[in-house]
């Protein structure tokens, strides 16, 4: 029971870290390679506990990232719900990638995300971005293993679902 | 074979389910930011999550606080005593540069009561902080720590000790989001210092850059030249440094020159900033003077008559006070 429960808080926990850390700035020259924390850990838990992300959950969190950035209400809630399909789709199959297969796959998803991004904003109207804007997706890939290891290892030390 | 498990496992037998499901939230995310972009009164709903939300920001902000904390904490003796005695320097600069400015002032005002204008040169400001969030890349906004109960308006000018920064966009109860003069979307009408020519500042699309696409070939524009709020428009008030032309260059259409200029504004390391309490008073038409005459209530058979006949009979028709001329600026 009680260690239900902490798994729940760990759970919530880490997504708010990662809505926390989107908003964190870094120095102007880190600027451009700042990954896109809330999409990391979504699929990792995606991939780890399928029954508790579901695409209403991306797309509240994405809402919820939506009013702490202030952009249009409704552009992450759509790309997180994007990501998040494609993510439990291949579950069964990224989960047995070895992890340089699914730091690729990561990758690509990623890459998919920016340009749907690209896309909302270019029929909202906005401004081609400039190209370091690109470096974002392979930053979060490179950081994938590191990110899986050790939320996978915590998870291990605190015996959580 | 381990995919024939998978075919069969809970996950795809709900296929169809998961795909329409996928439809359905799209669709609900497209209508909202439709729903958001055109009327924007899903703002009223961001007002109203502001009570959540800037909390977070705050707890956001803390790492860039800790970090500006930390470095002045750890900062070597040599370094402060450097930096003070600099400071010192310049205050010591300024002073007598006010000092001096001050009779210039002084000459300056009576000469414009003289030719009967009232703009004048003092400043009412109110200092505030800029919260190190990080709302997205590229968007060129910056969020102070001062919103709506401390008085601020949307559409207020924010400068810091070099220049123009940009204009306040959004309240919040307590935060503010600044549009930079670098924001693509926005527009600053400017004067060229040297020559006096008028045109407009549009930020820059790559980065931290103004651009001014429409000057004349014939113009006067070197680089160097200053740029300097030139107040059309009654949203910036005259005689601000916007930035400085780096570089001229004939447009690919060849009816223009376009020039690049660098803000003045330190706009990416400014940590204190000032909002302008007085907007600009507006530079347009004066107001329609009010007509002499009697009362309207006076005129004999006008109250009902058309405003055609009331005019036919010489009745003053414009007897209510006329509403003064407000031109808004080019604000996007």
């Amino acid at each position: 029971m009680n260690r239900q429960r902490l798994s729940l808080w760990w759970f919530v926990g880490t997504l708010l870290f990662a809505l926390l850390s989107m908003l964190v700035p870094l120095p102007g020259v880190l600027e451009p390679f700042k990954p896109y924390w809330p999409a990391l850990f979504l699929l990792y838990w995606s991939l780890e506990s399928e029954d508790r992300v579901s695409l209403g959950l991306a797309f509240g969190i994405g809402l919820a990232a939506d009013l702490l950035n202030g952009v249009v209400l409704g552009e992450q809630a759509l790309r997180l719900c994007a990501l998040v399909f494609i993510a439990l789709r291949f579950r069964s199959r990224l989960r047995f990638f070895p992890m340089w297969q699914q730091t690729l796959a990561v990758l690509a998803l990623l890459v998919n995300d920016r340009i749907l991004l690209l896309i909302v904003r270019m029929l909202a109207g906005g401004t081609l971005p400039p190209a370091s804007w690109w470096i974002s997706p392979f930053v979060g890939a490179a950081l994938w293993p590191f990110l899986f290891l050790l939320l996978d290892d915590l998870r291990a030390r605190l015996r959580i679902q | 074979m381990a995919r024939a498990r998978d075919e069969s496992s809970p996950l795809f037998a709900g296929n169809a389910a998961g795909t329409l499901r996928l439809i359905v939230y799209l669709a609900l995310a497209v209508v909202l930011m439709v729903l958001d972009q055109r009327n924007g009164w899903l703002w009223r709903l961001r007002y109203t999550a502001a009570a959540v939300v800037e909390p977070v920001y705050r707890l956001a902000g803390l790492p860039a606080a800790g970090v500006r904390t930390m470095s002045v904490a750890f900062a070597d003796r040599q370094r402060l005593t450097e930096q003070n005695q600099r400071l010192r320097e310049d205050l010591l600069l300024a002073n007598a540069k006010l000092n001096r400015m001050s009779a210039v002032a002084e000459q300056n005002q009576r000469l414009k009561e003289l030719l009967d204008t009232q703009r004048s040169l003092e400043l009412n400001v109110q200092l505030a902080r800029v919260i190190g969030v990080d709302i997205g890349a590229y968007r060129y906004q910056l969020t102070l720590n001062v919103g709506a109960r401390d008085g601020v308006k949307p559409g207020q000018p924010v400068i810091d000790a070099h220049g123009v920064m940009g204009q306040v966009k959004e309240v919040l109860p307590t935060t503010a989001v600044v549009m930079l003069v670098t924001d693509p979307a926005h527009a600053i009408p400017v004067v060229i210092e040297r020559s006096g020519l008028r045109t407009v500042a549009y930020g820059s699309r790559d980065g931290n850059q103004l651009t001014l696409p429409n000057i004349p070939l014939a113009a006067d524009v070197r680089a160097g030249d200053r740029l300097l709020t030139s107040g059309l428009g009654g949203r910036f008030p005259p005689g601000f440094p916007v930035g400085e032309i780096r570089s001229v260059a004939p447009a690919s259409t060849g009816m223009f020159q376009v020039a690049q200029a660098q803000p003045a504004a330190d706009i990416d390391r400014s940590e204190d900033v000032l909002l302008l309490h007085d907007q600009a008073e507006p530079d347009g038409p004066p107001a329609p003077v009010k007509p002499m005459g009697p009362p309207r209530d006076l005129t004999p058979a006008a109250g009902d008559a058309p405003a055609t006949s009331a005019s036919q009979i010489g009745a003053p028709a414009a007897a209510k006070p006329a509403t003064p001329v407000t031109t808004h600026g080019a604000q996007r």
